[in-house]
């Protein structure tokens, strides 16, 4: 497939166009799921958060992916067992640059792949023997771990194991957290029940049965960062400048987070959401249980970062306020330089965004300060309430995917053709072969941070140099 | 807070000198003491000193039940992987679906290509009453969208273990036209708890070849001169089955590799995207059958296809990951008696350079200590290979490798006198690795992108030659088979030991006097 030679793109005629290749029970359940943004729209128009269609190349994940691999595992100093076979564990080793400070392999276990390596016996008999001693021999070779969990692959739900039995047994002879987690790739639709699970077993694991730790003293200014996984650094940059209008992050989830932080969430004053679709469950658990208001933040340039640094510091005193204005400030000669020179070489590019969790709205704003222009946009793994927050960012007639196959998303773009394609790994070098420049948007493309100023600057060069490298030019063979 | 920022427009700042500004420092410092409650620094140091002793080797080595940091896959990606060499095949995995998302973006990461393969998208209610209908609608919707040749069928451990049936379903779904009465969708159960990637490849390969070659024994088939030959899963594919052929060629013989992902996996940027590209066509898989003799690279990544083949009245013969120059002469005198043909002179040129190149390098591997972990044929390819360069292979580790070839390997070692501090260690991982190198040094490791880990706590630097190789780019474009790819093995080993020299021999007025221009 090659781009097409149209310059005006009727969009709703495309989406028809594109619908035709299905056999008609596919192109009926796959209808509805595509839309073009109308003018004061309330949502977006498309169903989500339902099963994939068999056989399409769906670009979502799995319940494990969403728990382990996104939950969980940023959590350094536990150790966070792939309970099964072992693929689970190894294909998601190390995947998701979430980064962190840790002596790895004797405080911090990160980028480690930890499995109990399931064999035929282990599918007849069932594995909860072997998860006793996975856990023994876990504790005796890492004695600095402060807790572990078990992150269920396929099998364990299939052949009846009883993970919370084993957990509740281990943790009691063990001293530490055990957290077993129901997260079979089977369960749900994509990542996000995974993303639930997990935050379900934090709830029920970890503040069901642990103390925030003594000794803890609060403050009026403690907040928490949740939803951020600090990927190529994204907490760091954003911790940073909470910290610089004075308040006190206790804890970040899960990005570069420990067991403490997790326990010690409670004494919150305001828990801060980034990652609204993966963390929300907890956000609203605390806000029931503990009373701990939580409040939605983007730190993706420079527009979104003012507009939150403010609504965030409007919770707290004027002290708060003042230094607020005075980190804006602060930062707003480096943010103008970063866009007297990136924008002109990037204003008016066209942008199509395909990623999952917050990032195809919370992005948007950050291309538009570089005077970009995003004209599709779709969620992997989006609920109704992600695409009712979605119209505050883009623009009337923006096309919308949802849970988009690979085959859409060719026609899409190869109708459409976008100066830059921002997806994921699967997709980057199918445009790259277009002669499209591309972003990784879920790992920056080993770049970051892109979250807070700092990350800005990063974000802004990475756009340009993807769109401005001279190999597009040399696309084309001269005969 | 200071009022210079350390990030700027004029010169951004990456990760890796971002968050190493004094004001990160401090942030870091303040998260530490005041909100991680963790064990003090010189608790951590003591365990640290004690995960690199004996003590811990032994606690290491007594583990029955977590695997820590293997070198192994499951099978679906090695089944995916074999599907992938067949001529515009799209691999279709009934199962869960986040195992496909893993599979694609694993083998993206090592070649830096695009991988389509769809998944049956199985869910809870699939679990109950099991998966006919995903692979009934999947079939039809993978066969209308992605326009196919031919779709191979494999399974997630999902599927296995709720015993859905692939025969049956792929019948079922062909009688509610799915796809074509004619249209050829091999498959293969290939259970992620049994054995590991490369058992995944050889049974994707059976059940392609069985798809086209019948399943009933056939001894009368008429032979032809045609060569088959099966790489077995290798992420220097690319480069390797370029030279297979080319070596063919240079022969003047019809080799014909049964499953050739090197087009596949390396397509052109000129504005076509190409889902498909190269890969053994149909009508070359079925005239394999009428072939004298199938090869295998890669023993233990075909041990059901090459019975299959014997089955077929085929000659066999089995490699494991040939490098170097008395493996490539194996290969080579194999390929000539199987063929009747001499081995040209011009392969034979290229020898003689291959041992040229080694004598003129010889004093820089000469007894230098490798660790050498990965698939088990590449194992026992490497350490031949090491061997014959006067390196000591010590430390040789496959979590897929066997009894059977530790004894291999053992046998690879007793061969020569370089080899005689070497043990082989079958079913152990990375966490063990680290411990035997901890306790007993080697200058090198050899491996994967996954070794960086140990590189970087053990200070013994890495070199990778096996896939997954996620962060480097390019070197699967390279053979590391025949005489030519020997060569290649050879300039990235040495490179390695020369940037290792420099790197040791590098403080002004200290230690560069051995900072030498010529070596």
């Amino acid at each position: 497939m090659s781009l097409s030679e149209n310059t005006t793109v009727d969009v709703k005629n495309l989406v028809n166009e594109v619908l035709e290749a299905y056999p008609e029970k596919s192109r009926k359940r796959r209808a509805k799921h595509l839309n073009v943004l109308e003018a004061e729209a309330k949502d977006c128009g498309v169903k989500s958060n339902v099963k994939s269609i068999p056989g399409v190349m769906t670009i979502r994940g799995c319940a494990y992916a969403g728990s382990k691999g996104v939950v969980w595992g940023p959590i350094k100093d536990m150790i966070h067992i792939s309970h099964g076979p072992v693929g689970c564990g190894y294909y998601s080793w190390s995947g998701r640059r979430n980064y962190y400070i840790g002596d790895t392999g004797v405080d911090s276990w990160g980028t480690m792949h930890f499995t109990s390596d399931f064999q035929e016996k282990d599918i007849v008999f069932g594995g909860d023997k072997k998860l006793h001693k996975v856990i023994e021999e876990i504790n005796e070779l890492f004695p600095l771990v402060n807790g572990i969990s078990i992150q269920s692959e396929c099998p364990i739900g299939l052949i009846g194991d009883d993970i919370e039995a084993v957990a509740r047994a281990k943790s009691a002879e063990i001293g530490k957290p055990v957290i077993p987690v129901r997260c079979e790739g089977f369960r749900g639709v994509s990542q996000s029940l995974g993303h639930h699970i997990a935050n379900d077993a934090i709830r029920d694991w970890v503040f069901e049965k642990t103390e925030p730790k003594a000794g803890f003293v609060s403050t009026p200014y403690d907040v928490t960062i949740i939803g951020d996984y600090n990927i190529g650094g994204d907490a760091w940059s954003s911790r940073i400048l909470l910290e610089e209008i004075g308040l006190r992050v206790i804890a970040q989830w899960s990005g570069d987070g420990t067991m403490a932080e997790l326990e010690n969430t409670p004494k919150a004053k305001v828990n801060l959401i980034h990652c609204y679709r993966s963390m929300n469950y907890i956000a609203r658990h605390m806000e029931e249980k503990f009373n701990i208001p939580w409040m939605e933040y983007n730190f993706f340039g420079p527009s979104q970062i003012a507009e939150s640094l403010r609504k965030i510091a409007a919770l707290f005193d004027d002290k708060i306020k003042e230094n607020a204005e005075k980190v804006i400030a602060r930062y707003q000669p480096m943010v103008d330089a970063v866009i007297a020179k990136y924008k002109p070489r990037l204003d008016g590019k066209k942008v199509m965004i395909y990623v999952g969790g917050l990032r195809p709205r919370h992005v948007v704003d950050a291309y538009h300060d570089l005077g970009m222009e995003i004209i599709g946009t779709g969620y992997e793994f989006a609920h109704n309430d992600d695409y009712q927050r979605t119209p505050h960012y883009v623009k009337e007639g923006t096309l919308i995917y949802d849970d988009v196959t690979a085959f859409e998303l060719e026609k899409f773009v190869e109708a459409m053709r976008p100066d830059l394609v921002a997806s994921g790994i699967k997709e980057k070098y199918v445009f790259q072969k277009m002669g499209l420049p591309f972003r990784q948007m879920h790992s920056w493309d080993y770049s970051g941070p892109y979250h807070g100023y700092d990350g800005f600057a990063i974000f802004a060069r990475d756009m340009d140099l993807a769109i401005n490298n001279p190999v597009w030019g040399v696309m084309k063979a001269p005969f | 807070m200071t009022d210079k920022l350390s990030q700027s427009a004029d010169k951004v700042l990456d990760h890796y000198t971002l968050f190493r500004q004094p004001e990160y420092a401090a942030m870091f410092e303040k998260k530490k003491t005041e909100f991680e409650y963790g064990h003090s620094d010189e608790e951590v140091a003591r365990v640290s000193e004690w995960t690199k002793s004996e003590e811990y080797k032994a606690k290491n080595f007594a583990r029955e039940a977590v695997v820590i940091n293997p070198t192994k896959a499951c099978q679906p990606i090695g089944a995916m992987f074999a599907a992938q060499g067949f001529e515009g095949t799209l691999p279709f995995v009934h199962g869960s679906q986040g195992c496909v998302a893993y599979y694609r973006t694993h083998l993206t990461r090592h070649f830096k290509e695009p991988n389509s393969a769809v998944s049956s998208s199985m869910t809870e209610d699939a679990a109950v009453f099991g998966g006919l209908n995903n692979m009934i609608d999947g079939l039809a919707n993978a066969y209308s969208l992605y326009k196919p040749k031919m779709i191979a069928v494999m399974t997630t451990c999902m599927a296995e273990v709720i015993g859905d049936d692939l025969q049956g379903f792929i019948a079922n779904a062909k009688n509610k036209e799915s796809v074509p009465a004619d249209f050829p969708v091999p498959y293969a159960h290939t259970p992620a708890f049994v054995g590991s990637h490369i058992v995944g490849y050889d049974n994707m390969i059976k059940g392609i070849l069985s798809n086209f070659w019948g399943t009933s024994e056939n001894f009368d088939t008429p032979k032809t001169e045609q060569i088959n030959l099966i790489p077995g899963f290798d992420g220097f594919a690319v480069g390797n089955n370029r030279e297979l052929k080319r070596i063919a060629g240079e022969f003047g013989l019809k080799l014909q590799i049964l499953s050739d992902v090197s087009d596949n996996f390396d397509t052109p940027m000129d504005g076509e995207y190409r889902m498909y590209d190269g890969g053994t066509t149909i009508e070359e898989t079925k005239e394999a059958l009428h072939a004298k003799a199938t090869i295998s690279m890669q023993e233990y990544n075909t041990t059901q296809t090459l019975q299959f083949c014997k089955e077929k009245g085929q000659e066999v013969a089995k490699f494991n990951y040939p490098m170097g120059v008395t493996a490539t002469d194996e290969l080579l005198l194999k390929l000539a008696e199987l063929s009747g043909k001499p081995v040209p002179a011009s392969l034979k040129l290229e020898r003689g350079r291959l041992v040229d190149a080694i004598a003129d390098s010889h004093t820089h591997m000469h007894g230098k200590r490798f660790a050498v972990y990965g698939d088990p044929d590449f194992c026992l390819g490497m350490t031949k290979f090491l061997l014959e360069l006067g390196a000591e292979p010590v430390h040789i580790l496959s979590t897929s490798g066997s009894k059977k070839w530790e004894k291999q390997v053992q046998k690879v070692l007793d061969g020569s006198p370089f080899g005689k501090s070497g043990v082989a260690y079958g079913g152990k991982d990375l966490w063990h690795l680290r411990s035997l190198i901890f306790t007993d040094k080697v200058d090198y490791i050899i491996g994967n992108s996954y070794g960086k880990y140990l590189e970087r706590d053990t200070k013994v630097p890495l070199i990778r030659l096996t896939y997954p190789i996620f962060d480097r780019h390019h070197h699967h474009r390279y053979p590391t088979w025949g005489y030519q790819g020997a060569l290649n093995v050879l300039v990235r080993i040495l490179d390695r030991i020369f940037e290792d020299i420099d790197a040791n021999t590098n403080i002004v007025g200290q230690t560069d006097y051995s900072f030498d221009l010529i070596r």
